[in-house]
């Protein structure tokens, strides 16, 4: 049948096709973003039914207030240690990501991904779990580890891929696996950890444990089956689990638009779950603490799996492997109506008086020298490129519990190759 | 016993050693598993152990890799192998890799459980054998038992092994061995020795093949329902075949398997799943590559068609008596 024979008389359809607001070289204009004021947003009980969390899928909690002050009832009233804590790990994390990009660039390894800008979500959220809670991170969430304190060292012989490297060279640089800090091994493929992170707190819960567990991903992998599973399981067994969603508005070159962005929030997601879902300013540290004590008290309480949507915007390039002025404008982090995450802490220790600029600067000089100590003790232990690093037979160690006897002939044929080719490796 | 109750016999007792043992899927639950599996286990051990899954394959699996990362022993079961696929990113990608990606710090121990094969008018979706799948995965191990005796012990194994493993179960000999004659009246086990099994604990090493005939004249490597096919068609021409059950696909058993075929010359592989890149193509690499000098002829391959698994015609499909005589006819030419 000829395309436009038998039904010419109704309007032809359309397809739409998602666009984003701005793209290089667009002036950009944030003003429709919707912000609600701090301090405005309702905290309900810990054990409130699901099916009153409207409202919250749909604003933004929010506790900082334009002048730095903590206002409403989120405000998680934490004293000014903790504060300067969560301040200085989040500046660590950035100077961390500032080091190991220029690493990158200078050649030392393959690969680096920053988290700049979103530093709240994974710090000031870790800091408000228990230490032996379980972490599930996508790749942006290296905040964990520093507030956990795993040795910044061990993350830069992983990214080295070097002799100190825990994970033997095996796996990308920034897939980590931290056990003995709740941190689960990190996977190249997106979502999986949801349904993990899951399966987890339900072990937790049959076991009649306290600890819960807490994943996060990307808004982009949210289109991904795996978080539909993920919340299945959360809402039938009523996990112990926090469903973190980073929505950086950006999933390397597509816009937030193409996981579904432009119909509804992420945090709404959770409505039809029948989970808690809270929308949170993803760059106010207060505010992703507050809503991370609050799923996490609902989750020890037995009172099921929350959904967090943190709202912030992925300031950098997706990695280092890519280059978003090709794709949306430069002005977009500059214009971000919800600011800088360590900027407003920041302020708001400064309003208190228990911080100074002076204090800042000579915080954020310790720290970069503190990296950049760290990061010559690494280098120590070689970098990537430099020659193979690991003892060759541990290619084939681990792949299962014992080797069986294929894997020991392969290995046979790759140590008779480095005969061959005059032991270019480490001495076995 | 017959295989079922084999099997559910083999979680019971895990179930009762362990602690960590936690059996789940569609159905598996208050229900007992479709084809009755795990009946009777959740009434025993409670529902925070033995529960029904929603219907989600990459759920089931994702759920049970976190429950093997706070330290359980999941036992996952998928209600047919042709619905595996939506599992195969979780399997692939995360269990298969966990041990290797985290040098040892993460594992997961899971056993998933699934019906696999045909001969039972399943059509496309209830027939399916896809170890091939996932014997080409690094890090995933696959076993396949062909009685009921072979079933329990073998799943006991896998249950404590701490890699995870794939464990097809070839439902048309649930309940009773399969002849290949499929218009013959159904047998049960009650007369088969493999039907005889200990109530208690037992375990066949994972990674081991059973020789179920000697023979000089060919070797023929083989799995599951076919098995038994094949040992009635080597009964009916009379040929004195070594039959080799290789009950676990990975790690193989390469030694039997080199034994034999240096000692008879010949070697067929049969199995249902389709031929081109199937297993039997890696079977028939490793043979040629270590027995070439004892080889007198072709290896043969006697497998399930490259089609999808057919309703109405599934017993010209089905690797069969006569498309296993007439390849030993072949076979044993000159
Ligand atoms: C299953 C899978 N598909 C695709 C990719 C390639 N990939 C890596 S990161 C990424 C974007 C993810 O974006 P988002 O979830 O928004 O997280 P963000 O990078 O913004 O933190 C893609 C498509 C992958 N790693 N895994």
């Amino acid at each position: 049948m000829p395309v436009d024979a038998k039904r010419a008389n109704l309007p032809p359809l359309s397809l739409h096709v998602p666009e984003p607001q701005f793209r290089p070289g667009d002036e950009v204009d944030f003003s429709d973003v919707a912000v609600p004021p701090a301090g405005e947003q309702p905290r309900p009980d810990t054990a409130a039914d699901p099916g009153t969390f409207h409202e919250l899928a749909y604003t933004l909690v929010r506790v900082l207030d334009e002048d730095g002050n903590a206002v409403g009832p989120w405000n998680p009233r934490l004293d000014a240690d903790t504060l300067r804590t969560m301040l200085r790990n989040m500046a660590l994390v950035r100077a961390f990501d500032e080091r190991m990009f220029r690493a990158q660039r200078q050649g030392k390894t393959s690969f680096y991904m920053k988290c700049t800008g979103e530093e709240a979500v994974s710090v000031a959220a870790t800091s408000a779990l228990a230490a032996d809670d379980m972490c599930f991170p996508s790749y942006r969430q290296q905040g964990i580890l520093i507030t956990r304190g795993y040795p910044l060292i061990e993350m830069m012989n992983q990214i080295y891929s070097n002799k100190g490297d825990k994970l033997q060279g095996k796996q990308l640089p920034i897939m980590y696996s931290a056990r003995d800090h709740g941190f689960f091994s990190i996977s190249g493929n997106l979502t999986t950890q949801f349904p993990q992170a899951v399966g987890w707190a339900m072990a937790s819960a049959a076991k009649g444990d306290t600890r819960i567990s807490a994943t996060w991903c990307g808004e982009g992998s949210t289109a991904e089956g795996d978080f539909h599973s993920a919340l299945t399981f959360a809402t039938v067994y009523k996990a112990p689990v926090i469903l973190n969603v980073v929505n950086n508005q950006w999933a390397i070159s597509s816009f937030s638009g193409f996981a579904g962005a432009e119909a509804t929030t992420f945090a709404a997601r959770a409505i039809g779950y029948g989970i808690a879902g809270l929308r949170v300013d993803g760059n106010d540290p207060l505010a992703v603490y507050a809503a991370t004590q609050w799923a996490a008290e609902r989750a020890r309480t037995n009172q099921g799996p929350t959904l967090i949507e943190h709202f912030t915007y992925r300031a950098e390039g997706h990695s280092t492997s890519d280059d978003p002025s090709a794709y949306r404008s430069a002005q977009e982090w500059s214009s971000w109506p919800l600011g800088d995450p360590i900027k407003r802490l920041k302020d708001h220790l400064i309003g208190l008086g228990e911080w100074d600029e002076d204090r800042q600067a000579a915080q954020d000089q310790e720290l970069a020298e503190m990296v950049r100590k760290t990061q010559k003790d690494a280098e120590k232990n070689g970098i990537l490129g430099h020659g193979m690093h690991q003892k060759f037979e541990t290619m084939f160690e681990g792949v299962y519990e014992e080797m069986p006897w294929h894997l020991k002939e392969q290995m046979q044929q790759m140590l008779d190759e480095d005969d061959a080719a005059g032991h270019p490796g480490p001495k076995r | 016993m017959n295989m079922i109750q084999a099997i559910n016999s083999a979680m019971d007792v895990m179930m009762d050693r362990d602690p960590a043992v936690v059996v789940m899927g569609e159905d598996v639950g208050y229900f007992g598993g479709v084809f009755r599996a795990t009946a009777g286990l959740q009434e025993k051990y409670g529902k925070t152990r033995v529960f029904d899954t929603p219907i989600t394959e990459c759920g089931i699996i994702g759920v049970a890799i976190g429950m093997g990362a706070y330290g359980l022993r999941p036992v996952p079961e998928i209600q047919f192998a042709d619905y595996i696929y939506p599992a195969l990113d979780q399997l692939v990608s995360e269990a298969a890799r966990l041990r290797y990606r985290s040098a040892g710090e993460f594992i997961a121990p899971l056993t998933v459980r699934s019906p696999f094969g045909g001969g039972i008018f399943g059509g496309q979706t209830h027939s399916q054998s896809p170890e091939g799948i996932f014997t080409h995965v690094s890090g995933l191990k696959t076993v396949i038992p062909a009685t009921p005796y072979d079933a329990k012990g073998l799943l006991i194994s896998c249950i404590e092994d701490n890699d995870p493993v794939i464990f097809f179960e070839p439902k048309r000999i649930y309940n009773g061995p399969f002849s290949g004659h499929y218009d013959a009246p159904a047998r049960n086990w009650s007369n088969h020795p493999g039907g005889e099994v200990p109530t208690g604990y037992y375990r066949i090493p994972l990674g081991k093949a059973a020789v179920t005939r000697q023979g000089a004249a060919v070797t023929i490597l083989t799995y599951g329902t076919m098995v038994h096919v094949v040992a009635q068609t080597v009964e009916e021409t009379g040929i004195d075949a070594e039959i080799i059950d290789l009950r676990t696909l990975m790690p193989l058993d390469i030694d039997t398997i080199l034994e034999s075929v240096k000692k008879t010359g010949r070697c067929m592989i049969v199995h249902e799943a389709t031929r081109t890149q199937g297993f039997g193509a890696e079977l028939s690499a490793v043979v040629q590559e270590r027995c070439f000098y004892h080889l007198e002829a072709p290896i043969e391959r006697v497998t399930g068609f490259d089609t999808p698994y057919p309703h109405s015609l599934e017993w010209a499909y089905f690797p069969g008596p006569v498309r296993i005589r007439l390849a030993l006819e072949k076979i044993l030419k000159d």
